[in-house]
């Protein structure tokens, strides 16, 4: 059984400074949630790196060598038009299609690798704790997955960082 | 430590806690509409039902029903085409190009100008598909085996301009999109009817603020961005090339695509302060779009608008010193021939009107600013029917000169492009939230902290409630 232990603070920089707190004591944190992107976080909590720029040049390079292979395959195999009098094979004349798939298919990479790699998506159903996370909490997470101690110790520890609202539940998953 | 000017006004007025601009933006979102705004949509929607039954006459009897001929073959449906994707440029510079430039006044205005982009780019759909006169058989632009094993053909700029166009639709949308995931996850928790609450987590695509959500987040964002941004660029110097590749004197110039980039962001950014400023008082939100972001979108139109002008002038130079007889008599034509009163409402609007902007108090003013985006709106619609029509009126021969005037039945598809987007406008200002909550929030301690008057640093102690 999951035992989460949960509080919030009201402004980002005590939720820093209680996050570092949080780890000195060896304490490891779940999740932290927040109304929008606090700059350093992801450092202080040593998320790794997002491979999403690595996805978005692979399917940029994809759509930018297929698109250009296509058009190169169409007007040189397939049905070779003689088009004002130009070559059948005219580099220059393929470049904006080229590029407009190169954008197309690395936008598209993204969006598609960030809602999967972060299990978002339409009838996603997320496991809110707290409303106002939304709007102005600023939430840390514990639970008994990561830590070994007893879920008492836990939501002590975090009240002690001076987290609002801390409490208790088990879940069943 | 991040260097912030003690100068710069704050981002937004009125010292604002978190709580406070979620309230105050998703206002409109929770209220029931008023009179205005019922009033607003059915004159809108019944304009686009009048636009739409228009188009379906021009289906039905043929473009003979237009007013153009074989001498003037792009009539205004052309002329809308280009206005209206020009439009839809400033939405993606604002949210893009400025957010790699690290802008950070448009956070208050990102969400609505992209909502303005994907809408404007809808309605400048429209008129190259009723162009081609046979509407049903639109698909034959996209790159499929035929039976007759035939492909498109990928030397043509029109056809660079499919890709583009839907490209560009496609892109905006996703990014668009993708920022408006945690507003609505906002609007999901703040709503209390649970038919609403499901509605808005499915729109929401469960959005739950974790860190690492965020992280990625960003990163994506980042990343549209870096794509968007040379994507804006490339729409509409593909569509100069529809025109610039052909042989047309006055349109086989190079100055066609940055002129045209510039015209686009020009016109865009007049159209997003006539929406603007409409907004910001309909819906009480002169706090976060406030006369400083007013005055930052003129110097954009400054800039752009003086690039406009310094292209007409070059176009002209260009003209004369090219020593072509048809190039010369093409922009002597335009400025004094039988179209020359376009050519001077364009040059008025275009080239006169924004240099007023430099007078800091014009720049400031809502009802000077309100009036020249009007201006430089029908400014910039006149630049792309004298490009059009007067290129082509005066052919290599004589005894095809043509002059060409609009049937009310083009008149009215124009129309009904105005019911479209002001009717989808509409819905989006009820539906979503019109700024960006969190990016907005994410501005707003540093801009507290200026208010208040305290130094800003990074991972300052300060706190914003007491």
């Amino acid at each position: 059984m999951k035992s989460i232990v949960y509080g919030h603070f009201t402004d980002e920089i005590d939720l820093l400074e209680a996050v570092k707190e949080l780890q000195n004591k060896g304490i490891k944190i779940d999740d932290v949630r927040t109304p929008f992107p606090i700059h350093g976080l992801d450092n202080v909590l040593k998320l790794p790196r997002s491979r999403l720029p690595k996805l978005a040049f692979v399917a940029g390079a994809i759509g930018g060598a297929g698109g250009l292979l296509f058009q190169i395959w169409v007007f040189t195999k397939a049905w070779p038009l003689v088009i004002g009098g130009k070559p059948f094979l005219s580099i220059p004349s393929f470049i904006p299609v080229t590029f407009e798939l190169t954008v197309l298919f690395a936008a598209f990479a993204m969006v598609i690798g960030f809602l999967v790699s972060s299990n978002l998506g339409p009838g996603s159903i997320p496991d809110i704790l707290d409303e106002e996370v939304t709007n102005d909490h600023f939430q840390i997470v514990l639970s008994n997955i990561n830590n070994t101690m007893p879920d008492t110790d836990l939501a002590n520890a975090l009240a002690a960082t001076g987290a609002l609202g801390v409490k208790n539940i088990k879940t069943e998953n | 430590m991040m260097h912030v000017s003690t100068v710069r006004e704050p981002l937004i007025k009125g010292k604002k806690s978190y709580n406070d601009i979620t309230e105050d933006v998703m206002a409109p979102v929770r209220a029931k509409p008023g009179k205005l705004w019922y009033a607003g949509i059915t004159v809108s929607s019944l304009l686009m039902l009048f636009g739409f039954v228009m188009i379906g006459y021009t289906v039905w009897f043929g473009i003979g029903t237009w007013g153009v001929n074989r001498t003037i073959g792009w009539g205004w449906s052309i002329t809308n085409f280009v206005w209206w994707v020009g439009i839809g440029h400033a939405g993606t510079f604002i949210s893009a190009i400025l957010l790699l430039f690290r802008q950070k006044w448009r956070t208050s205005i990102n969400r609505a100008a992209e909502a303005m982009t994907i809408i404007a780019v809808m309605c400048a759909g429209i008129f190259p598909l009723i162009h081609m006169g046979r509407l049903p058989l639109a698909f034959f632009i996209f790159p499929y085996p035929n039976s007759r094993d035939l492909w498109v053909n990928f030397n043509s700029p029109l056809l660079w301009d499919v890709f583009a166009i839907t490209t560009y639709l496609l892109v905006s949308v996703l990014f668009w999109y993708m920022g408006l995931i945690p507003d609505l996850g906002t609007i999901r928790d703040r709503m209390k009817s649970l038919w609403k609450k499901k509605v808005y987590n499915f729109l929401s695509f469960g959005w739950k603020g974790s860190a690492r959500h965020w992280q990625r987040h960003e990163s994506m964002s980042l990343i549209l961005a870096g794509l968007a941004a040379p994507l804006v660029l490339s729409v509409h110097t593909i569509v100069s090339f529809d025109f610039a590749t052909s042989v047309i004197p006055g349109w086989h110039t190079t100055i066609f695509p940055p002129y045209f980039v510039s015209g686009a962001v020009f016109s865009g950014f007049a159209m997003v302060l006539t929406l603007m400023i409409i907004t910001r008082k309909a819906l009480n939100l002169e706090e976060y779009i406030t006369v400083g972001h007013v005055e930052s979108m003129n110097k954009v139109i400054i800039a752009t608008g003086s690039i406009v002008g310094i292209a007409y002038i070059t176009e002209l130079f260009i003209a004369w010193y090219s020593a072509v007889e048809y190039e010369r008599y093409a922009f002597v034509n335009r400025a004094l021939g039988p179209y020359a009163w376009a050519y001077w409402i364009m040059m008025t609007c275009n080239v006169i009107s924004p240099q007023l902007l430099w007078i800091k108090k014009l720049r400031r003013n809502l009802a000077f600013t309100f009036v020249l985006s009007i201006f430089i709106n029908i400014g910039m619609w006149f630049e792309r029917f004298v490009i059009v029509i007067t290129s082509l009126h005066r052919d290599y021969l004589p005894s095809s000169w043509s002059m060409y005037s609009p049937t009310w039945i083009e008149v009215a598809i124009y129309l009904g492009t105005f019911g479209l987007f002001f009717t989808l406008f509409f819905l989006f200002i009820r539906v979503f939230p019109v700024i960006a909550i969190a990016e907005v929030k994410s501005v707003a301690r540093s801009s507290a902290l200026k208010f208040i008057g305290k130094p800003v640093k990074k991972n300052s102690p300060e706190k914003l409630t007491p």
